[in-house]
């Protein structure tokens, strides 16, 4: 019997509630060779770590598990992109918007609460990215019959030939994969536009791009379709289509006696080191523009970067001679190298600097100083 | 129990000398000379040639088996090598991960099918690699190491405890590595507890199984990277298990010990920091101390912190220090300049911007709080808010990290009575707050009563500025900060 959902996200009616004190309750039961789970809490570092969890923990020579998931607004970056090329962290950081790196591989998606993610686990030998297509293509036909829903060869899920309410990504690993997809149900389009475009200008790297296509919500074409209509229909595909007799379970991703070690899992998925040192080393090269307010007077100078695991490896700032002497820019870009790219970090270094610099040129130097902390994002 | 095993080791000992003298696998050879004669064939090779020559003799021996790009699934014939996990040179075991590939939005870590030591890599980061095509090249250590199935490893020498181990058929999953580690110690396989994935055992687990018998933390022992004869077994056998008095150490992360100095050269901001302070220290400074009694600043803050709590901002002293040290600036100018690289010119600053020392996780930062002289207490506390929040998320930009003209540093907060406090160039003074301790004082009347004494300790440039000067400005600041009250009298 699935459980029927109501109000908030998730509640267990009482035919189908088990107390599990261990996850060997929950994991191991043989009556299921299937699983079906939707994940209580909408943090992005919480449900990310939850797959991390069970991708690590869980055998799946025995069972598939489809893990149903939905996070308060954050954007997340593939496992090889670069978060300054893909996403605007100052507009994100107005807007208090999180980026995560998951550990798949694909392109950036922006999620919030009306975008549903759903993660097929299964063993490396079962991984079949169509097949769990097919499950939200045959779920979304059953219940809006009208809607025109194809997977492409790109594994994305087109409506209508031409929106994109679907994208895919999928890892693998020794013996168990996991593949997940996004399924645009109600999305904040115009947050999209603002947040995903490159925090500085001049990146130039070899990690994986976006790319972007037209996005459309299934309720902008099937307005009457309510998510929990659309949760069930999922489920209900899923354990028909893999002949499973599975209920939908809740779980809470913060329980560590359900899940042990996964506070250390979230802690690492929220480090710098993971989200910003895991970047593929790239390039910045830009113009800068220098300025004098009195009398008013325009310089422009180079900027060259080299930025690896997210610290600035070197750095070069070419200011023409007579606006400053080499001596004194080239100690600013002294001052960036071994930080994290960063302009906070930058800014730190540059003004600890400046009480150094001090006299006539003084007025030209910190401006130079609050044009390369603008040029870092 | 005992002979049986060893009647049992000794039969398995000659069957394996035999099968390695069929294979000729110097390293093994020279460990089972350890524990036996050595076979007359390699006793002659021994002798004639020199360790080294000898070596690479054995060296040649070592089978380097190419580890294909196994095949991913999907009919996917290439990927992308994004990540390498090591380099040339490195040591791996088994299902230690390689690197990671990247194809059609998959992810997927490749992970070691051997132990031993990488010796080429085929590809760059970036580059593509094809499905079947070789990817690395391990040296493995023995030609057991070479089967193709994800199987339980048998262990490179014949040990008693792990002979029986696999007689009895329990097999414990652990590399070669951890086996020395456990058979140098004298720890059965089967009665530590693995957890590494599906049970293996690891080296941590060793290390805690020994700490818990000798309830100290041992330090790791090294890794061999090439023969050399075990150190000897420490005094664990008889379990001096948590004697009455000893208390297992917490549990602290633990730290590589390499029992090496590690030299990093310095960058970024503390090379700033460097910089910064020398030119600091080349300003001549004299300090004066003194204390404050705040017994009546303790009563009005208790008095105005609700209010101020219900207009959104927590109220703490630091407002009342800063505004204090603002309306004395306005009587002593000359606190509030700086003087040019030259020495020749002094500027008077017309803004109060007065820093506040901050300890960040990046280190020391001073964000200023602007304009002092235009801002009432609670203007300063809600600015001061917000540059704290600013500074512990790690925000602080150059706007508020720079401009300040005099600086407070509030050291108290930690802790502490008085300190000597050094100058930020270009400002010319600075004043170190202590703790605000309770203390017994005389009262007028030469009663003894309790008051709140902090100590304040002012360092300032004896070029521009005299102790006199100093002197008076501190106790201008000390007497509004003791009689809250005449604040009112010089408000703008």
């Amino acid at each position: 019997m699935l459980s029927h959902l109501r109000g908030t996200f998730c509640v267990l009616s009482a035919g189908v509630q088990r107390a599990w004190s261990s996850s060997s309750c929950l994991f191991m039961d043989p009556s299921s060779p299937g699983l079906v789970l939707q994940s209580q809490s909408t943090d992005v570092f919480q449900n990310l770590a939850l797959e991390d969890w069970i991708d690590a923990h869980v055998d799946l020579q025995q069972r598939s598990i489809l893990l149903l998931w939905r996070n308060r607004p954050a954007v997340v970056i593939g496992r090889h992109q670069n978060p300054w090329a893909e996403c605007s962290l100052p507009a994100m950081r107005s807007a208090q918007v999180p980026v995560a790196r998951r550990r798949s591989g694909g392109g950036t998606v922006y999620h919030d609460l009306g975008n549903l993610n759903l993660t097929f686990f299964a063993s490396k030998k079962a991984y079949d990215r169509r097949r769990n297509l097919k499950v939200v293509t045959d779920a979304l036909r059953r219940v809006r019959p009208q809607l025109d829903v194809q997977a492409t060869d790109r594994l994305d899920i087109l409506l209508n030939g031409q929106y994109k309410i679907s994208g895919t990504a999928s890892r693998l690993s020794r013996k168990s994969s996991y593949h997940h997809c996004t399924l645009l149900h109600s999305a904040d389009r115009s947050a999209i536009a603002t947040l995903l475009r490159p925090s500085c200008p001049g990146i130039r790297s070899n990690a994986t791009p976006s790319v972007p296509s037209p996005v459309a919500n299934l309720t902008d074409h099937a307005p009457s379709l309510q998510w929990e209509e659309l949760l069930e229909a999922v489920v209900q595909q899923y354990s028909s289509e893999f002949g499973l007799t599975s209920a939908s379970r809740c779980v809470d991703p913060a329980d560590e006696v359900l899940f042990p070690g996964i506070g250390s899992m979230e802690a690492e998925l929220c480090s710098w080191e993971w989200t910003f040192g895991k970047t593929p080393k790239f390039r910045v090269e830009t113009q800068l523009e220098l300025r004098d307010e009195q009398p008013v007077a325009r310089c422009s100078a180079e900027l060259q970067l080299e930025v690896k695991n997210g610290l600035v490896e070197t750095c070069r700032v070419e200011v023409p001679a007579a606006w400053l002497p080499e001596r004194l820019s080239a100690s600013l870009a002294q001052a960036l190298l071994g930080e994290r790219f960063c302009p906070h970090r930058a800014a730190a270094a540059l003004s600890t600097l400046l009480r150094c610099e001090s006299g006539p040129l003084h007025g030209r130097l910190r401006n130079l100083c609050d044009v390369l902390v603008a040029a870092m994002g | 129990m005992a002979a049986v095993t060893r009647g049992s080791f000794s039969a398995l000992r000659v069957l394996l000398t035999q099968q390695y003298r069929r294979r000729s696998f110097g390293p093994q050879n020279l460990r089972l000379s350890r524990t036996e004669p050595v076979p007359s064939r390699w006793a002659a090779s021994l002798q004639t040639s020199c360790s080294r020559t000898l070596h690479t003799a054995m060296a040649r021996h070592r089978p380097v088996v190419q580890f294909k790009l196994s095949d991913i699934g999907e009919g996917i014939m290439e990927v992308t090598v994004k990540e390498w996990y090591v380099k040339e040179g490195d040591r791996v075991s088994q299902f230690d991960s390689i690197c990671e590939v990247q194809s059609d939005k998959a992810s997927v870590t490749i992970t070691s099918r051997y132990d031993g030591v990488i010796r080429r890599l085929y590809y760059d980061a970036d580059a593509t690699a094809l499905v079947g095509k070789p990817l690395v090249d391990i040296e493995t250590e023995s030609a057991s190491e070479l089967s193709q199935e994800d199987v339980v490893e048998t262990p490179a020498m014949a040990h008693e405890e792990h002979t029986h181990q696999e007689i009895k058929g329990h097999k414990t999953q652990a590399t070669p590595a951890v086996r020395r580690l456990a058979m140098e110690n004298n720890i059965k396989l089967s009665e530590v507890v693995g957890t590494g994935k599906d049970g293996r055992i690891l080296k941590e687990d060793i290390l805690n199984f020994l700490a818990k018998q000798t309830g100290a933390i041992l330090p790791p022992a090294p890794l061999f990277q090439e023969i050399q004869t075990p150190g000897p077994a420490p005094v664990a056998a008889p379990p001096l298990s948590a004697p009455a008095g000893v208390r297992p150490p917490p549990a602290t992360p633990r730290p590589v010990f390499t029992g090496k100095d590690v030299t990093e050269p310095l960058k970024g901001f503390h090379k700033a920091m460097v910089k910064t302070m020398t030119a600091a220290l080349k300003i001549p400074h004299f300090g004066y101390c003194d204390e404050v009694d705040l017994s009546r600043l303790v009563l009005l803050r208790s008095e105005l912190k609700p209010v101020a709590e219900r207009r959104g901002v927590k109220l703490s002293y630091l407002p009342f220090f800063i505004k204090a040290a603002s309306l004395s600036l306005l009587h002593f100018p000359i606190l509030n300049s700086t003087l040019d690289e030259g020495c020749q010119n002094i500027t008077f600053k017309a803004s109060h911007n007065i820093g506040v020392a901050m300890d960040t996780s990046q280190g020391l930062l001073v964000p200023s709080v602007k304009s002092v002289q235009l801002l009432s207490v609670f203007q300063v506390a809600q600015e001061l808010t917000r540059l704290q929040a600013l500074g512990a998320a790690g925000q602080l930009g150059t706007a508020e990290l720079s401009g300040g003209t005099f600086t407070l540093s509030n050291i108290g907060s930690i802790g502490g009575t008085y300190a000597k406090p050094v100058i930020l160039p270009p400002e010319v003074a600075i004043g170190a707050l202590g703790k605000i301790q309770v203390l017994p004082r005389f009262d007028p009347d030469g009663q003894v009563k309790a008051a709140h004494i902090m100590k304040v300790s002012w360092s300032a440039d004896h070029r521009l500025i005299d102790g006199a000067t100093m002197c008076r400005f501190s106790n201008l600041w000390r007497e509004y900060l003791e009689n809250p009250a005449s604040m009112v009298l010089d408000l703008k």
